[in-house]
């Protein structure tokens, strides 16, 4: 049996090193870097909740008060709860149509924005139901 | 066996919800035309071969799944039955849309099938069955899409669950079976035949002897099931007793669907990073697809950010195939197109995969009579030598490219393309 004599350490240098605390950036310097936003995205601005968005196209000038004409394109949402004066797609006896939806005093009516075509009361043996809320309309010039 | 072995991690639930859409087709037919609502609607195959979707009215007029079309035209001309192609875009769509809308219920999803998606909803607090009636009611608003949901603490008896709250007037579209006292009333409303993982063949034998409904299935003997059958069907008797054995992304039917996903190491952040781990899973399905002799006519891509994030997030995009397909080619072309449409800037995936539902036997395959025969079997062919370099151990992979074969249809009965041609838009005046 051979007997240890020594043991050795090995011997750990603490040499210290330097850091740098300030980050070097690799490009030219942008004075306007804090002020970078993300790109105005059209589709985020326009499609508020995509999975109950909609487009649709305007047929006739029922609404053009309204600003809504012929040809035009209109976005709907279906998640937005239909209330008084607002645009709407409804259905009515199995046709889908564009108007102004009325609530008073529990009554329905749709109404257009045109003196040509009359305002439809929603009378109980009528088929009735919205569609959808229209939330803009995209008419080009 | 049926366990979707590409997931590295099953998802664990105690209470499951299926949601599937109430005449899937014809109701996308009837969101943009709703003078439908009162007549049948029948939807055609391929080349308007066949019938592969009916309203109920159609079905209660007799029409079959499948029947050609010619066959059935005197049927549907005497009962004012409206007919349509199948519009695969707008299917495809609408699909979408009830699957993020669903996802927004749960964190744990797994999309079965083009318009069915199982649901996790352990944790959830309030009441299960007037939760199935906020989904309910949400899908149908946002999209005009009706859905039933079952509940029930299995997969199997959440679809029996599933099943009855379509059939029963007073279940109104939603059933909570996760009370024990109600399932076994449920079970012997329910045949045998119409329980998930028993087909035909299998109903056949046993009401042979006597076992005619799921309640008297979920009581058979487990020995006498397994020497009969086999160790899936062994797993669908005991869940109808309450006992879990299919967790999210694991199905008696080993061949209803292919699931490859993963959750990656480290998130992900780029489109192409995306792509390419898509591409992968895709190429993965599209081996298995081969391996089980099936085309599949829907191939689903999914992908999300990690499910405990504040910003959580969650997107799901399909293509439906005008033929069904096996081909690798066919599904990283599609992988190419659909990933631009789950994918977001500044989401970090956690994990993503690819479905690949409506899986068709190659014998059952009805091929489009004007499609190009030399390029299908040229595919094929490479298709065979590309599976045996993989088998060997040589992984031989795609660049992705490829388009899905616009071959010449017949679909003379099609409806606009609502949700994806601008100049398909429905026109309200």
């Amino acid at each position: 049996m051979s007997k240890v004599d020594k043991i050795y350490k090995p011997k750990l240098s603490k040499q210290a090193l330097p850091v740098f605390t300030a980050r070097v950036s690799a490009g030219f310097p942008s004075p306007a870097a804090d002020y970078e936003e993300g790109q105005l995205d059209l589709n985020k601005h326009l499609v508020k909740n995509p999975p109950a968005t909609f487009f649709v196209r305007v047929a006739g000038d029922s609404m053009e008060g309204a600003g809504v004409h012929d040809g035009d394109l209109l976005i709907v949402d279906r998640s937005i709860e239909p209330k008084s004066g607002k645009v709407v797609i409804a259905v009515l006896d199995g046709q889908l149509t564009v108007k102004r939806l009325k609530i008073y005093r529990g009554k329905y009516s749709l109404v257009p924005e045109n003196e040509n075509y009359p305002i439809q009361k929603i009378t109980k043996d009528m088929e009735f139901e919205v569609w959808g809320v229209v939330t803009n309309v995209i008419h080009p010039l | 066996m049926g366990r979707c072995d590409e997931c590295d991690s099953s998802i664990m639930s105690d209470i499951f919800a299926l949601v599937d859409c109430n005449n899937f087709y014809a109701s996308c037919e009837r969101v943009f035309q709703p003078s439908l609502q009162h007549r049948p609607v029948v939807v055609l195959s391929n080349n308007d071969g066949c019938i592969v979707a009916r309203s109920n009215e159609a079905k209660a007029l007799g029409i079959g799944m499948g029947t050609p079309y010619f066959k059935a035209k005197d049927v549907i001309e005497k009962n004012n039955i409206a007919v349509f192609s199948s519009n695969y875009a707008l299917y495809a769509d609408m699909s979408n849309r009830v699957m993020q809308i669903l996802s927004q219920f749960t964190p744990e999803m797994e999309i079965y099938s083009i318009d069915e998606a199982f649901l996790g909803l352990d944790g959830i607090q309030e009441n299960l069955d007037s939760y199935g009636r906020e989904i309910r009611k949400r899908v149908l608003q946002w999209t005009g899409m009706p859905v039933s949901v079952g509940i029930a603490k299995t997969k199997t008896l959440a679809k029996i669950a599933n099943h009855l709250a379509k059939k029963s007037k007073k279940a109104g579209g939603v059933l909570d079976l996760t009370r024990a006292r109600y399932i076994t009333a449920a079970l012997e409303r329910t045949d045998v035949e119409d329980v998930w993982g028993v087909g035909r063949r299998i109903a056949k034998k046993l009401k042979r002897v006597g076992i005619m409904t799921a309640q008297q299935l979920s009581q058979t003997d487990i020995d006498w099931i397994q020497k009969t059958f086999s160790v899936m069907t062994v797993r669908t008797v005991l869940e109808l007793r309450g006992q879990k054995c299919f967790e999210l992304e694991e199905v008696p039917e080993p061949n209803k669907n292919i699931t490859v996903s993963r959750s990656f190491g480290k998130e992900i952040e780029t489109v192409e990073q995306l792509e390419n781990s898509l591409t992968q899973y895709v190429s993965r399905a599209g081996e298995k697809l081969r391996s089980q002799e099936q085309y599949a006519q829907v191939l689903t891509i999914f992908a999300m950010s990690n499910r405990f994030g504040k910003d959580s997030y969650y997107n799901s995009a399909s293509c439906i195939f005008e033929t069904a397909t096996d081909s690798s080619l066919d599904l990283v072309g599609a992988v190419g197109q659909l990933v631009k449409k789950v994918y977001r800037e500044g989401v970090k995936f956690k994990k993503a995969g690819v479905v690949l539902s409506k899986l068709v036997p190659k014998d059952e395959l009805q091929l489009n009579l004007f499609a190009d025969r030399e390029s299908i079997d040229r595919d094929r062919r490479l298709m065979q030598v590309l599976d045996r370099i993989n088998e060997r151990g040589k992984q031989v992979s795609f660049a992705s490219e490829g388009v899905v074969k616009p071959w010449q249809m017949k679909s003379e009965h099609k409806s606009q393309c609502y949700t994806t041609r601008w100049d398909e838009l429905v026109r309200v005046g």
